[in-house]
């Protein structure tokens, strides 16, 4: 067959449908990516056919880190599930805690105090923040430039650090439970997060310097990963993929949550829907996050009584029948939970919507065909997928 | 959502409406109005958003309910669509023609609830239990325990001390009872 510049002729396809790769005519080759590799997210890894340097077909393999959260809530009351839900997804912990704790707390008709919803919101910002910081490391990481995961991880850690004051700790925080948050902010938190930020923009500019105006990383992800505007609702796309294609769609403004109706922002968006636009769009998110807490911080309401509700004995807390959907805007677009409970005192079905589910899964496999295999890290990366939101 | 659900009253046997919040509301469609119901409010009504696909077992009335979430970015509202199948013969239609994206979530089904959606893409692969030969291990009637039990044992030399007896050992092992 004579050569065709037109690359999605290959492989040809049977007649089922399904791609003709014959392994042994020594055209193709099988590669594994992943589990252990360090150009994946996490645990999972990607089964890639390539002809030449061409990614002609590519399956994403989960089921690295299995560990049946969903079937574990259903033996385990409402207020055992609380500690368990933030191990769900280990860099940004906090949505799940939230999701969990709102849902509980609108089915079992709980009202939480208003400091503790500018608290949540504070947190989940704050979380935000450090998941961005953990993308642009990895993300420049896959184009070689490792000195940015090092600034990245320094700010990080400074951020930690106010985690750890504010909750107790440093990953999994289980700071948010249902009924509102487990106490107030320590004395000085306030200036001492603030200088928090100050450090976090101040390592952004330099990462911008060296990172975004880097000649090689544009070179390496301007036109390439590009997500077309026909694949959005299709596949499911949401948060800074959807929004680096130009959509302004971000559940912070759209279905506001929380206090986000009292805070001044428009969502952050792209036009080119490549690598390096969803890179700069998390970048501006991530100082957009900065600028949230600071008008949180702000605008907050005095410290007035306890930070939690009211609720009954969690030993014997038992929920009325009912289902419901609640969902956040986390650092990789809509983190969701569906809740049922049948009038017991466990659940009787969680269902957890991470955004790595469609974005890894689906529309990694329908982008990486046809994709040069030096860029298939940087497009899994540039989808910012955590592999445990996808098998739970 | 009202004015809503009346219209698409008229057209299909819906079940009664729940509006759980201003902006979410749950009804029952019968399984052969599904297909149709998803295409209309994707198409016409602006349902474009798939938000997930799940299962639910209610094994005491030997029913699975699966909930279709659909959302409408333009009017912010969700729609959740239940719809009711037998436990015993576990199948259902496919939506992957309608979002593709439909396919993952059908193939989980498959692998944790042992639904079937005949026709969706690389339904019998294994999703995440490789090799899984047991029960589907979301289903209410799968037993956790005695799967733990029967596939991992203790490690050698391990020992389970009852806690108050123990201590009480370790911390005063002259006290008298």
């Amino acid at each position: 067959m004579a050569y065709s510049p037109d690359r999605s002729q290959y492989p040809q396809k049977k007649a089922d449908g399904t791609l003709d790769i014959d392994l042994s005519s020594g055209k193709y080759l099988k590669l594994w990516q992943g589990p252990q590799h360090p150009g994946i997210t996490g645990n999972m890894s990607i089964e890639i056919t390539v002809c030449g340097d061409e990614v002609v077909e590519g399956i994403t393999h989960v089921g690295y880190l299995h560990r049946g959260f969903e079937k574990l809530m259903e033996r385990r009351s409402f207020i055992q599930c609380f500690p368990i839900v933030c191990r769900i997804c280990v860099p940004e912990p906090d949505f799940n805690e939230y999701c969990y704790a709102a849902a509980v707390e609108e089915l079992a008709g709980v009202e939480i105090p208003e400091r503790a919803k500018w608290i949540r919101a504070m947190i989940l910002e704050m979380g935000r923040i450090n998941s961005y910081l953990m993308y642009l490391g990895g993300q420049a990481g896959a184009l070689g430039q490792a000195v940015i995961s090092q600034w990245a991880t320094y700010v990080r850690d400074l951020m930690l650090d106010r985690f750890e004051e504010l909750t107790g700790a440093r990953i999994y925080h289980m700071f948010i439970m249902p009924g509102g948050v487990r106490d107030d902010l320590p004395i000085g938190f306030k200036k001492r997060m603030q200088d928090t930020l100050q450090e976090i923009e101040k390592t952004m500019q330099d990462i911008y310097s060296v990172m975004f105006c880097n000649a090689v990383f544009h070179k390496r992800t301007e036109g390439i990963g590009i997500i077309e505007n026909r694949w959005l609702d299709r596949y499911g796309v949401t948060g800074p993929c959807i929004r680096a294609a130009g959509v302004p769609r971000d559940v912070r403004k759209d279905q506001p949550y929380l206090v986000y109706q009292h805070l001044d922002f428009d969502p952050v968006v792209g036009e080119n829907s490549d690598i390096y636009t969803r890179a700069d769009v998390r970048r501006r998110d991530l100082l957009l996050s900065v600028d949230l807490i600071r008008q949180i911080l702000s605008r907050m309401p005095e410290a007035n009584g306890s930070t939690m509700a009211t609720i009954p004995n969690v030993l014997h807390w038992k929920i009325a029948p009912g289902e419901t959907y609640v969902r956040g805007e986390c650092s990789r677009g809509e983190y969701g939970y569906y809740l049922v409970t049948d009038g017991s005192g466990y659940p009787r079905r969680v269902n957890v919507r991470g955004p790595s589910y469609t974005h890894a899964m689906s529309l990694f496999e329908r982008m990486v065909v046809n994709c040069n295999i030096a860029d298939v890290a940087a497009l899994l990366v540039s989808l910012h997928t955590y592999p445990p939101e996808i098998e739970r | 959502m009202q004015a809503l659900y009346d219209k698409l009253k008229q057209h299909y046997a819906l079940g009664e409406l729940s509006e759980q919040r201003a902006d979410l509301c749950f009804f029952t469609v019968p399984r052969e109005h599904l297909s149709s119901l998803l295409l209309y409010l994707r198409d016409v009504e602006g349902y474009t958003h798939l938000v997930l696909l799940t299962a639910v077992d209610w094994i005491e009335q030997n029913q699975f309910q699966l909930t279709y979430l659909v959302n409408n970015r333009l009017s912010a509202n969700d729609i959740g669509i239940r719809v009711l199948i037998d436990r015993d013969v576990a199948s259902m239609e496919s939506i992957h023609h309608l979002w593709p994206t439909a396919a993952t979530y059908q193939r989980e089904l498959k692998e944790m609830f042992g639904i079937d959606f005949p026709g969706s893409p690389r339904i019998d692969e294994d999703f995440i239990l490789e090799g899984w030969q047991d029960l589907p291990p979301y289903r209410r009637d799968f037993d956790t325990l005695k799967y733990s039990e029967q596939t991992y044992r203790d490690r050698p030399g391990r020992v389970t001390h009852d806690p108050a007896s123990h201590m009480k050992q370790q911390l005063y092992p002259d006290a008298e009872d």
